[in-house]
């Protein structure tokens, strides 16, 4: 959120006041254990935290899912909607109180599938808002069904011979959405990561995409238990830039150079089936903002009474 | 051409003796293949008509395409004007004067029975002996098809007479016929100068120009040709009154409400209200987001409608069942509402262009769970602007969704009305943004109304997640007995306490009798005329009218209870029990008969049609004298 849309609205702000963790959330989130849900709880909590971010002023939108019970566990205000409609909720907080810092937490049943067609233009609508895709390849609150990101191959109660199809890639879907202006990645095995992703997500001025790749210790465990386990089949990408960790330097050893100003990069990057590509693919402040386009000042009452006053004479006979 | 049907005398004679036909009232259609402008003719002529205090009440003649082939009775375009002294509430029965720019679109009016037996008929007569052969033909079918009825045909050279004045005709026949109707009905031609000005004021001045030219060419040959005038007294008016159609009412009602946000996706025929808004909404400080979808225009409006004022969506039937389980969503969370159903025919995509009030049903129930839902339906096109003000007033006080059905028949008809003075009081406040108190919560339901204040993103010590799921004061999920039934209660009692609020609908006619119609929505003054026709002929019928369907209104047992036979009138589906299989048993009544026998216990019956087209008092008429005739006979009730 922007200090200059602080005072949107009449209201006082108690500069002195320090938020600590527990601002933020006092509720023991109920998602099972091993859960990658959790680790993006803590990091989210923190960067609130580190950020300073007021309580009243933040919003959390999900849709429907295990990763939507998100906004249920944090002390902001919160809208856990329907399944696949949580952007359209957020584009519409948005537009109405710019004021307002907005979070939409997703799962990848939520974004990649029923709710596909908001996420593609959400992207294009670039409203400044910080969009997490909770991605664990798989349908779980409804208990093991496929969903787009699920690996060809793997089975379910939807698809026990194994997925028929190759898994949607999130991450070219975005890059090849007009308009796009954040795409990058990160896993809840990487907390390091994941927390500087989502600051620099949160940072970042229009509609920030985040895929969080995580594990369902109850339905995918096998598909990310190897990842988890074995640094060298990640690859960071790493520019002054993008997302920086250096602590995670010595574990993760395969780096790999890429300003995150090169969309074509970012499009060839995203598509390698081979390695985890962990951090920023694209980023790009200067995209037009839908948010900032339809920004508009408003009028007391008595002009709006005076304007359609004479709006009416134009239909007087 | 028939000869005993008239001819237009040669332009070059001045008829000495005009007839002079005295009528209370008239119905002038206008029509042309789409593009010829024969709705601006029509919409000028009824704004002129207007201006002299005649009552008015138009309806667009809409081709389903944008550009139907021309000279097809499938691409007729136009208006239809029906005018006289007092009010005016319905298009009436059939047109006493048509002006045609070709015989195909006449065909397509005489075809709908759309016109009296002794119309006259204002025809374009460059057909009949148009060097096509296969146009000279089908204009002889054409009059071969029409002879039995027993117009009066007047074929005018629209062509050559506009040619004197421009190049192309095709661009000017409409003013050439606007003068015509000018000469004949004594209109003011300076007012309607002024129109043709405005019209064209974005254009070079010299379309302007030529425009008022053609005007005085058809004015000078009707001086020249016409053989008759017709005189309609009028009543002068010191009121200041409006013309308009009703979906520019319902557009000007939602910024007289000070609603600030609409959402929407394009359908028609309810899109019209949207480019309104699009035009006029910012310069009053209001957004319209045109969404990805329908089901997206919902979710936006419910975001916008959660954190800030109440906002608004506008749909049309087949958009409204797109936005049903995000409708279910803002009932469960008590997020204000306003939702803009301009019906059109169903199920479907059915008649998109044309009339049917067929989403009560849906408007009401249309819902898994319980999800009770406020449902009001304007009758005029004056409604059409208070109510959506009323509409939000009520979604913010009861923090509910409230679904306006409006209609096609609305959507595009011309009414004047009182001129509304916008009022402070109508608006919407902010949303406030003080902090919340300690014992405040998000559901801080009164247990005697439900009824509880909004706490919105922004308020200090207000924080909370609203959801879907059922909830306690909280808004904490809860799955218990007892938190579920509390939900499902107070969110009905609301209903119960607006219910309390609202008076019985006024009778129109007498309060006891015979025959009581109920209506509801855009069919309020074909009724009423009916019921009126009925009266003077010594009837003992009255009617009713709905404004507000969900809660009903208070007294309808104790009205229904005055009267002999209880029927409604509606523009929806319902079984004629005089068809095969139709049984009292299976027979399926028409919306309003259904909701008003399960909520009355009143063997309600109904008189129903889907034509796509509004009813016309004629048939309403007809209807009554057949009941009432059966009730005479003593013929056993269904």
């Amino acid at each position: 959120m922007h200090q200059e849309l602080r005072s949107f609205f009449d209201c006082s702000m108690d500069d002195d006041h320090t938020f600590e963790l527990e601002d933020y959330g006092s509720v023991v989130a109920r998602w099972c254990g091993g859960c990658g849900d959790h680790g993006v709880l803590n990091a989210v909590k923190r960067l609130m935290r580190d950020e300073q971010l007021p309580a009243e002023r933040t919003v959390f939108v999900s849709g429907i899912g295990c990763s939507s019970r998100f906004p249920h566990y944090l002390d902001t205000y919160g809208f856990h909607g329907i399944h696949g409609r949580a952007l359209p909720i957020a584009t519409g907080i948005k537009l109405s109180r710019p004021d307002l810092d907005v979070f939409v937490v997703m799962g990848d049943g939520d974004c990649c599938s029923i709710g596909a067609g908001h996420w593609l233009h959400a992207t294009r609508y670039n409203i400044d808002m910080t969009a997490l895709m909770l991605d664990n390849a798989i349908y779980g609150l409804t208990k093991n069904q496929t969903s787009p990101t699920t690996p060809q191959g793997y089975k379910t109660n939807t698809q026990p011979r194994g997925s028929w199809l190759p898994a949607l890639n999130p991450l070219t879907t975005s890059l090849g959405v007009t308009n796009v202006s954040f795409v990058a990645q990160t896993a809840d095995w990487v907390p390091a990561h994941l927390f500087e992703t989502l600051q620099a997500a949160h940072r970042h001025r229009g509609f920030a995409f985040v895929r969080i790749l995580q594990r369902c210790p109850k339905f995918t465990l096998p598909l990310f238990a190897q990842q988890a386990r074995t640094p060298d089949l990640h690859e960071l990408l790493v520019h002054p830039d993008g997302v920086n960790v250096p602590t995670l330097e010595k574990i993760y050893k395969r780096r790999i150079e890429h300003d995150p100003s090169d969309l074509d990069r970012a499009r060839v990057l995203a598509e390698d089936p081979d390695r985890i590509r962990l951090g920023v693919f694209y980023r790009n402040e200067n995209r037009q903002r839908y948010d900032d386009i339809r920004r508009l000042p408003s009028y007391t009452a008595a002009q709006n009474i005076a304007r359609l006053d004479a709006e009416l004479d134009r239909y007087a006979v | 051409m028939d000869p005993a049907i008239g001819a237009a005398p040669s332009s070059a004679h001045r008829p000495h003796t005009k007839t002079l036909v005295e009528a209370s009232e008239h119905v002038v259609e206008v029509v042309s293949d789409s593009g010829e402008g024969a709705q601006k003719c029509g919409q000028i002529f009824a704004r002129a008509v207007a201006r002299m205090s005649y009552g008015i009440w138009t309806v667009e003649i809409i081709p389903a395409e944008i550009e139907p082939p021309a000279r097809t009775p499938a691409g007729a375009s136009g208006n239809l004007v029906r005018f006289g002294t007092g009010e005016i509430t319905n298009w009436g029965d059939q047109a006493d004067l048509v002006v045609a720019f070709n015989e195909q679109v006449l065909l397509a009016r005489h075809r709908l029975d759309a016109l009296r037996d002794d119309c006259i008929v204002l025809l374009e007569s460059q057909w009949a002996d148009h060097r096509d052969e296969e146009i000279r033909r089908q204009w002889q079918d054409a009059m071969n098809e029409i002879s039995g009825r027993g117009y009066r045909l007047l074929p005018i050279p629209m062509q050559e007479e506009c040619l004197r004045v421009v190049d192309d005709a095709r661009k000017g026949k409409n003013m050439f016929a606007l003068g015509l109707l000018t000469e004949i009905y004594g209109l003011d031609v300076d007012y309607i100068r002024e129109q043709i000005r405005a019209l064209f004021a974005a254009k070079a001045p010299e379309v302007a120009k030529s425009n008022c030219d053609l005007l005085q060419q058809g004015i000078d040959w009707a001086a020249a040709n016409l053989d008759f005038r017709v005189a309609i007294p009028r009543v002068e008016s010191e009121e200041a009154r409006v013309v308009m159609n009703g979906n520019q009412a319902a557009a000007l009602g939602a910024v007289a409400s000070g609603m600030d946000f609409c959402a929407m996706y394009p359908i028609t025929p309810a899109t019209s209200v949207s480019h309104y808004l699009c035009d006029i909404f910012e310069s009053y400080g209001g957004k319209v987001h045109q969404a990805e979808d329908e089901i997206a225009a919902a979710g936006v409006a419910i975001g916008a409608s959660y954190a800030g004022k109440v906002a608004l969506t506008v749909t049309s039937g087949p958009g409204l069942a797109l936005k049903t389980e995000s409708l279910g969503l803002a009932i469960m969370t008590e997020i204000p509402l306003v939702v803009l159903d301009v019906q059109r025919g169903g199920p479907s995509t059915g008649l998109p262009t044309k009339v049917e009030q067929s989403d009560l049903l849906a408007a009401l129930f249309a819902q898994p769970g319980d999800a009770p839902r406020v449902v009001l339906a304007p009758a005029t096109i004056e409604e059409c602007f208070h109510v959506m003000i009323t509409a939000r007033r009520i979604a913010k006080a009861f923090r509910c969704v409230v679904i306006v059905l409006s209609d096609a028949n609305l959507a595009s008809g011309q009414q004047q009305f009182r001129r509304p003075v916008p009022d402070e009081r109508w608006h919407a406040a902010p949303a406030s943004q003080r902090a919340v108190g300690k014992d405040e919560l998000p559901y801080g339901w009164d247990p005697e109304t439900g009824l509880s204040r909004r706490i919105v993103p922004g308020q200090p010590g207000g924080m909370h997640t609203v959801t879907g799921l059922n909830h306690d004061q909280r808004s904490k999920v809860d799955y218990t007995p007892e938190a579920n039934e509390l939900g499902a209660n107070m969110r009905s009692r609301k209903l119960a306490v607006l219910h309390e609020t609202l008076s019985p609908p006024p009778i129109h006619g007498e309060s006891s009798g015979d025959l009581l119609i109920v209506g509801w929505g855009s069919t309020k003054g074909a009724i009423e005329e009916a019921v009126d026709r009925a009266r003077a002929e010594g009837h003992a019928v009255s009617s009713t009218h709905l404004t507000f369907l969900s809660p009903l209104q208070p007294g309808l047992r104790d009205i229904f209870s005055r009267f002999e036979r209880v029927m409604t009138v509606e523009l929806n589906y319902g079984d004629d029990p005089e068809s095969p299989h139709i049984t009292p048993e299976n027979r399926r009544y028409a919306q309003l008969a259904f909701l008003l026998r399960a909520n009355t216990l009143v063997d309600v019956d109904c008189w129903t049609r889907v034509p796509g087209q509004p009813l016309r008092p004629g048939e309403i008429h007809a209807t009554i004298r057949n009941r009432l005739a059966r009730t005479d006979t003593g013929e056993a009730r269904l």
